[in-house]
């Protein structure tokens, strides 16, 4: 690859990467105040080894590897963060200790750091989690909201997927059902979603796509009429995912058309993991193995070189 | 060959210049399938270092019998005669070993350790010089496997050799003992590895260097 200067006009891009980063911290605050204020100090916990050791782990690799420090660009504050809020408020320290350094050791400087990473961090590190440690990841750790039921400290139950139809559709937008962290709050999230779009942080394709698609595919997959479909869209992580998983730029496409087909098709495994897998949900191996065929996509699609009419290009 | 090598030399070859884990990265399939503890990879370890070493000597005392078109069913019949031999010993003397890998100890006969070794050595070397190589090559893969194995069962189990180490509070990272567990530790110590050979080489290439 050469480097070549293109002519003029050079137009300053004021949107750098610390700015993006921070753009997406930003919008994860309404879902973090909901979070802590559903689940109470532990979550907070939760959020804050996992972000400190994202940070940690980030400070020290940069360190020892000679590379230089790059902590303030807010892309370790965001991994730590996300992975938190991808965490049951009732996972022990440690977990989201060791599912941070692995997310940004292993999964991200191992392969090269910011930028070349094959997987979604935060993710990669949460699939590590469930399969380590099932006992703290499973149905059994998630426990209702606090502030729901006056009177009880904590109220173990089933994630609202296994068993459908035990909550309205209200409880599931303001996020009075148990669920991880930053999952519970459909509204706090939607909120995000507005501001990242508003600051072209991100575009709404890959977001609105896939949580189409998932209604979509449960329509037709599933079945059960327009309701238990919508109602299913918006149980579990579909909608954390779609906003703030789905969307990094390191590991989705680039072009439009390779967006939506990136986004539809992750929508096609959630609900195909939800029907017929093992596992209650599955938009963590749903946007994983999309993150996997990434490259697949952007390499096959035809492309289209900027200012090229279509014969010159075939001469060239 | 032209050039005589010393024993020794040989010997120690294939314990870290050319291990075979980790620096030629052969017979990654039983590295990647009983390393789930210490003593399955030390067990897979040794079976494998007996059948090297017995085939690189008969294949070296038979070196200018077999014709150079059939040579590698050649081979293959001579290892599998020891991993025959193996298979019926460990049985017979450690069953529960045996029990624990399974389909991987008449697999040997696959292992490409063994056919590279007979192939690249002791196909061109005399008996003694074979034998070492086997030996080392042997040793090299044996370390390799308990030094893998130790690290997954220590994360994966808590212990090491079956012994508890961590204690009862600590909860075993399921994920490590698992098949991509394995993936990962191999990759990992691959790579760390060949960090501190490289750094190696190139302090000894700086000696030679002022030593010139």
């Amino acid at each position: 690859m050469s480097l070549r200067i293109s002519t003029a006009p050079h137009m300053h891009n004021p949107l750098t990467t610390s700015r993006l980063m921070q753009n997406v911290c930003i919008a994860l605050m309404p879902t973090v105040l909901v979070g802590v204020y559903a689940f109470g100090f532990p979550a907070l916990m939760v959020l804050a080894v996992s972000v400190a050791s994202a940070v940690v782990s980030e400070f020290l690799w940069q360190k020892i590897a000679h590379q230089p420090v790059r902590v303030n660009d807010f892309s370790a504050i965001l991994t730590g963060l996300i992975l938190g809020l991808n965490l049951p408020s009732t996972a022990p320290w440690w977990m989201a200790m060791v599912g941070s350094a692995f997310a940004i050791i292993v999964v991200k400087q191992l392969f090269g750091g910011l930028g070349d990473n094959f997987l979604n961090p935060a993710l990669a590190a949460r699939a590590v989690l469930l399969a380590s440690w099932p006992v703290h990841m499973a149905a059994s750790a998630y426990v209702k909201p606090t502030f729901f039921e006056a009177g009880v400290d904590a109220v173990s139950a089933a994630t609202p997927l296994s068993s459908p139809g035990s909550y309205t559709l209200m409880q599931r937008l303001l996020g009075q059902i148990p669920g991880t962290i930053g999952e519970v709050s459909k509204i706090a999230i939607l909120i995000g979603f507005l501001f990242l779009v508003c600051t072209s942080t991100i575009s709404w394709r890959i977001p609105v796509v896939m949580v189409g698609s998932v209604y979509v595919f449960t329509l037709l997959i599933v079945g059960g009429g327009f309701e238990s479909a919508l109602i299913a869209t918006l149980s579990g992580g579909v909608l954390f995912g779609a906003v703030f998983m789905a969307t990094d730029y390191v590991t989705s496409p680039i072009r439009p058309v390779a967006q939506i087909i990136y986004a539809a098709l992750i929508g096609l495994i959630i609900v195909l993991i939800r029907q017929f897998g093992n596992y209650p949900e599955g938009v963590t191996y749903g946007i994983l193995l999309m993150n996997i065929a990434t490259p697949l996509i952007d390499r096959f699609l035809p492309q289209k070189i900027y200012g090229y009419q279509k014969k010159e290009a075939k001469k060239a | 060959m032209s050039e005589k090598k010393s024993l020794g030399k040989v010997f120690f070859n294939g314990i870290i210049p050319e291990n075979p884990t980790f620096r030629l990265v052969l017979g990654t399939c039983p590295t990647l399938a009983v390393t789930s503890s210490a003593l399955n990879g030390l067990g897979m370890g040794a079976a494998a270092t007996f059948v090297l070493v017995c085939s690189n000597i008969a294949i070296s005392l038979l070196r200018k019998f077999i014709p150079d078109q059939v040579r590698i069913p050649a081979f293959i019949v001579v290892i599998c005669t020891f991993v025959t031999m193996v298979q019926l010993l460990m049985q017979a003397f450690l069953p529960s070993l045996y029990e624990s890998l399974g389909i991987f100890i008449p697999l040997i006969v696959v292992n490409c350790i063994i056919l590279a070794r007979a192939e690249a050595f002791a196909s061109k070397n005399p008996p003694l010089a074979s034998a070492c190589d086997g030996l080392g090559m042997g040793i090299g893969f044996t370390l390799a496997l308990t030094l893998i194995g130790s690290i997954r069962e220590l994360i994966g189990s808590g212990s090491i050799f079956g012994q508890n180490v961590l204690g009862a509070s600590y909860e075993p990272m399921l994920l490590i003992v698992l098949a991509s567990g394995g993936f990962l530790t191999f990759g990992l110590l691959l790579g760390v590895f060949n960090l501190i050979v490289k750094k190696i080489e190139k302090k000894n290439a700086a000696k030679e260097a002022q030593a010139a």
